[in-house]
């Protein structure tokens, strides 16, 4: 494999729940719609989802609740086997695996984090988390070893010993993420992870789990049901509805040029300025005068300067060195909410 | 759809429900007529529609003998199960020289008393502080001193081994039907056969196939403990949460460590709750085993209820009850005992301070029984028994003129007045016609099938040649449990109305549902003495238990906005009742009147030694011999009738329940 392989591609992935997928899928016309699929009896959980994922990108898929996305995710895992298409990991087409192959894979490459935690209630926290390690069968000292690193990585130290019981919800969490990743994977999987927790504990969840994000560089494909959170995290996001895939793009496009309506209701009621960066609203190449701002700046946290510099472009340093112009108007717009 | 489209479908359906409840009513009505005619005209209708002539029925005794000895002797099953008999009867003489010095190996001398007294209070404080010590430590204090420990201990033996086995060999076939749908198939109508197969079933083939004694009590008592094992493991399974199984695929196991490491520990709970079932039907079972001649406190007590000793046979049943509440409580505590953390720093000697204590006390008492042989054993002469002074007291309160006139009026009252009517009445009624009655009891239940099964089972009672002897089964469950409803019933309701009774009721009854069934004689017969009414009054006692507690449960489990949003409509007491509580709660109701049929079908047969005249009195005769063939007519006799029963009251609750929404 080289550098440049996407770390997870899919290609035309179908699943399908019914009495016999395979052959459905197999003498279905193409232009189905989900209604359509439904009343032939089946449920299309993922429909025709082509996408790719890069090495230490963070995908979040968004959803509402029965838009396919935990089905995807389980797809990728192979949790669920696919009816169609192609999932590859690393390049490696994982339908292809057997059963022993696929533990392996699982064992090596892959962790998850569930929505409820899925602990094992009859083990401590220190289990749970060498559980993996166990399965795999390092010896008890080394996976103590590296347990002991990761529940101190996710800040519960002192509590090695208490059962899940005995945690509240974000600590739960705490534990199901440190055993995700006690085995160090490639590619983590996040289906919902903060979804069960109250709202002040899931700011401070998100808050940790970018700390993480920042010092381990994972591939990571995230899953949620709330916008904001997906903006927050996401290098780009993927917005499904009814299994298929909306709109993947980075969160500053999706805002700004929505792809179907169903994204566009989405984005009505975010506040724009503050996921648009600079750099995306600069073009390239066109000399300003002036300090320029950083690219990675959000539209909201330059207002001061928007509103009082009275050039018609703003010098923007672009991430690959270069500088580009940044049309004040079309700033100002997504500053004050203004549609185009 | 349109509005008026809507409507139209909402009125077609309106109309398709008050047809099939018209179509239902017609046909039950056309079979109660039918068995009215037949029975009005038996002079006149042929004889075949009365009584099945003996010459129409197939000798399914005798093919059965045929079957079984052909399994015994020409495939050689008798080899098999002599040689498993070997090896458990290796097991429970192991048990008894340990448990009561029994001379076999590992010939070391009885535990002493106190010992197994101390270690079980300390083992009840682990699992559930000084009550249940208390509990655990007077159970056997009592046991010892009332000089019952040998009986007691002879019972034990075979508890230690067949629950062991019953556990395990029932986790087992759960995991298997669990596994493969088609497994849980072909098993459940087994279950069901086996909830319902009066015991003396379970004890004749034990005692051909595996000898005289212990192993054939431990055998009986495994298969009998068996079943509701094998249901809580699947329910147990399959109530594992998804993410926990996902987790534990993400984390790479295999089948084996799936199974090992993730589905049997987070299924814990229910696995316990079917060990706290064996562990209490084994107990049922071996109090029971007393028939195929076990020693133990099973044995003693049918050996004193024989001979009327009623103070002694009191003293027994005290103690088997306690037994059971106590194996009860210390399983059941064990099933919600959830794993604690240790704080850094605490010594090993703390960690492990309750197995240290328990080392301690056996160690201690040990010792002390060494040199006080009090507490090693209990001699005959220093037993604190009352016997004799309980039997002058019970004799004496029924010889008080005025109890005597209470009891001698009931017994005659019933008997007279009810007993005696009823069962001519169902004597005198055509085999068809019972038939008839049975079929549209089915279908008014449940609809085509269950009146399928009891056209079908009724014939099968009737081609099984014992009709007039399971039309007096019939006729003493029924009674039985129409009485206990009755009485308890209103028992019942009473106590839903208020908070702390309806708590008290539930215990009472959790509890007496804890006692083997044997013991649910001991009143009767202290009451009544060997007559007609003891076997009535037995079964009553043992159904009601059932009957109350889902009553109590149904009317309390009302949801609570239901009967709120009665208050404010304006429904008084009654009317709440009848209107709300009554409709939601009959579901429940129904199950626990299920459990009261199936109870007293079991009852009427241990009844039979009072001196019944109907299934389980030639059943008790076979005991004697090795007649398997009319052993297992006889029971299959039971087991279909109580199955109708069964099927048509659940497939009831189960569409009600649809119906309601819960």
């Amino acid at each position: 494999m080289n550098s440049d392989t996407p770390v997870i591609s899919a290609e035309h992935v179908w699943k399908l729940f019914g009495p016999s997928p395979e052959a459905y899928l197999s003498r279905m016309p193409e232009d189905h719609s989900f209604e359509d699929i439904r009343s032939d009896g089946y449920i299309a959980g993922v429909k025709d989802v082509s996408l790719e994922v890069t090495k230490g990108e963070m995908l979040v898929i968004m959803g509402l609740s029965g838009s396919g996305k935990s089905t995807l995710v389980r797809c990728f895992s192979r949790l669920h086997d696919i009816t169609g298409g192609v999932i590859r990991i690393d390049g490696q087409d994982i339908m292809s695996l057997n059963a022993t192959e696929l533990i392996e894979l699982r064992r090596s490459k892959m962790g998850m984090v569930f929505q409820s935690f899925g602990l094992l209630p009859h083990r401590t926290v220190l289990e749970n988390v060498a559980f993996p390690l166990e399965m795999r069968g390092q010896d008890r000292h080394a996976r103590r070893e590296r347990a002991l690193e990761m529940v101190r990585l996710v800040g519960l130290e002192g509590r090695e010993d208490y059962f899940p019981r005995e945690l509240s919800g974000g600590q739960q969490q705490r534990v199901g993420i440190a055993r995700s990743l006690a085995i160090e994977p490639n590619i983590w999987f996040l289906d919902e992870p903060f979804s069960a927790l109250d709202p002040l504990i899931r700011r401070e969840m998100q808050d940790e789990f970018l700390r993480l994000q920042d010092m381990l560089g994972k591939t990571i494909v995230f899953i949620t049901h709330d916008f904001d959170e997906a903006l927050r995290l996401a290098d780009r996001i993927a917005i499904m509805k009814d299994g298929a895939v909306e709109q993947v793009d980075t969160p500053d496009k999706i805002v700004l040029d929505p792809a179907t309506e169903y994204v566009a209701r989405f984005t009505e009621e975010v506040d724009k300025a503050s996921v648009v960066h600079a750099s995306v609203l600069a073009t390239e190449g066109v000399p300003v005068d002036g300090e320029p701002v950083p690219g990675d700046a959000t539209i909201l946290s330059l207002a001061r300067r928007l509103v009082e510099d009275m050039s018609d472009t703003i010098p923007v340093s672009l991430p690959d060195g270069g500088t580009g112009a940044m049309d004040r108007k079309a700033a100002l717009a997504v500053l004050f909410g203004e549609k185009e | 759809m349109s509005d008026s489209g809507r409507a139209n479908a909402i009125k077609s359906e309106a109309e398709a429900v008050s047809i099939s409840a018209i179509r239902t009513r017609t046909i039950v009505l056309t079979l109660l007529g039918a068995a009215i005619l037949l029975t009005v005209l038996k002079p006149w209708i042929p004889s075949v529609l009365v009584r099945l002539p003996e010459g129409a029925i197939l000798p399914w005794a005798d093919w059965l003998d045929a079957g079984f000895s052909w399994l015994q002797n020409d495939i050689g099953l008798i080899h098999v199960t002599r040689t498993i008999s070997g090896w458990l009867g290796f097991l429970t003489d192991a048990a008894a020289n340990v448990l009561y010095g029994k001379s076999r190996w590992p010939r070391l001398e009885a535990l002493p008393w106190s010992v197994v007294a101390a270690c079980s209070a300390v083992l009840g404080y682990w699992l559930g502080g000084w009550r249940l010590a208390l509990l655990a430590g007077g159970t056997l204090v009592w046991t010892a001193l009332m000089g019952q420990w040998k009986w007691a201990m002879e019972t034990m033996s075979v508890i230690v081994v067949a629950v062991p086995f019953g556990f395990g060999i029932g986790l087992l076939l759960g995991m298997c039907a669990w596994k493969s749908r088609r497994f849980e198939e072909a098993l459940r109508p087994i279950l069901l056969v086996l909830q319902t197969l009066p015991f003396y079933s379970y004890l004749l083939p034990a005692v051909i196939f595996f000898k005289v004694g212990p192993t054939a009590a431990s055998v009986a008592t495994i298969v009998y403990s068996m079943p509701p094992m094998i249901l809580m493991t699947i329910v147990g399974l399959r109530k594992v949460p998804p993410d926990v199984v996902e987790a534990g695929r993400m984390a790479g196991c295999t089948r084996w460590q799936m199974l090992r490491s993730v589905y049997l520990p987070s299924a814990r709970s229910e696995i316990l709750v079917g060990l706290n079932q064996v562990i209490m039907l084994a107990l049922a079972m071996v109090v029971l085993t007393a028939f195929i001649g076990m020693p133990g406190l099973g044995a003693k007590l049918l050996a004193m209820m024989n001979s009327f000793k009623l103070g002694r046979s009191f003293e027994i049943g005290v103690t088997i009850v306690l037994l059971a509440v106590t194996l009860d409580r210390l399983s059941k505590a064990w099933v919600v005992k959830q794993p604690e953390h240790f704080e850094k720093g605490i010594p090993w000697w703390q960690r492990h301070a309750f197995l240290l204590l328990g080392l301690a006390t056996f160690i201690l008492f040990y010792m002390l029984s060494q040199y006080l042989p009090i507490l090693d054993e209990v001699g005959r002469r220093q037993s604190l028994s009352m016997g004799k002074e309980i039997d002058t007291l019970i004799k004496g309160f029924l010889g008080i003129s005025w109890v005597k006139a209470i009891t001698d009026f009931l017994r005659w009252f019933f008997n007279i007045w009810v007993l005696i009517p009823t069962e001519l009445a169902l004597l005198f009624l055509p085999t068809f016609a019972v038939i008839l009655v049975m079929t549209g009891v089915g279908y008014l239940l449940g609809g085509w099938f269950p009146a399928l099964i009891g056209f079908l089972f009724f014939c099968a009672v009737a081609q099984l040649g014992w009709w007039d002897r399971a039309m007096l089964t019939l006729h003493s469950t029924l009674t039985a449990v129409f009485l206990a409803m009755l009485i308890g019933m209103p028992l019942a309701i009473w106590a839903a109305q208020r908070e702390r009774a309806s708590r008290w009721m539930i215990f009472a009854c959790d509890t007496a549902q804890t006692f083997p069934s044997f013991i649910y004689l001991l009143p009767a017969i202290m009451l009544f003495g060997i007559t007609p009414i003891t076997v009535i009054l037995a079964i009553l006692i043992y159904t009601m238990v059932p009957v109350v507690r889902y009553t109590v449960e149904g009317l309390r489990g009302v949801p609570r906005e239901i009967t709120e949003a009665a208050d404010m409509a304006g429904a008084t007491r009654w009317q709440k009742l009848w209107k709300v509580e009554f409709p939601l709660a009959m579901p429940t109701i129904a199950v626990g009147l299920n459990q009261a049929f199936i109870f007293a079908f079991f009852m009427v047969i241990i009844a039979a030694f009072i001196g019944t005249r109907d299934l389980g009195q030639e059943m008790q005769r076979t005991l004697a011999g090795t007649d398997l063939g009319k052993n297992f007519t006889l029971g299959f006799s039971v087991v279909f009738m109580a199955l109708t029963l069964d099927i048509a009251i659940n497939s009831w609750a189960r569409k009600r329940r649809e119906i309601l929404g819960q």
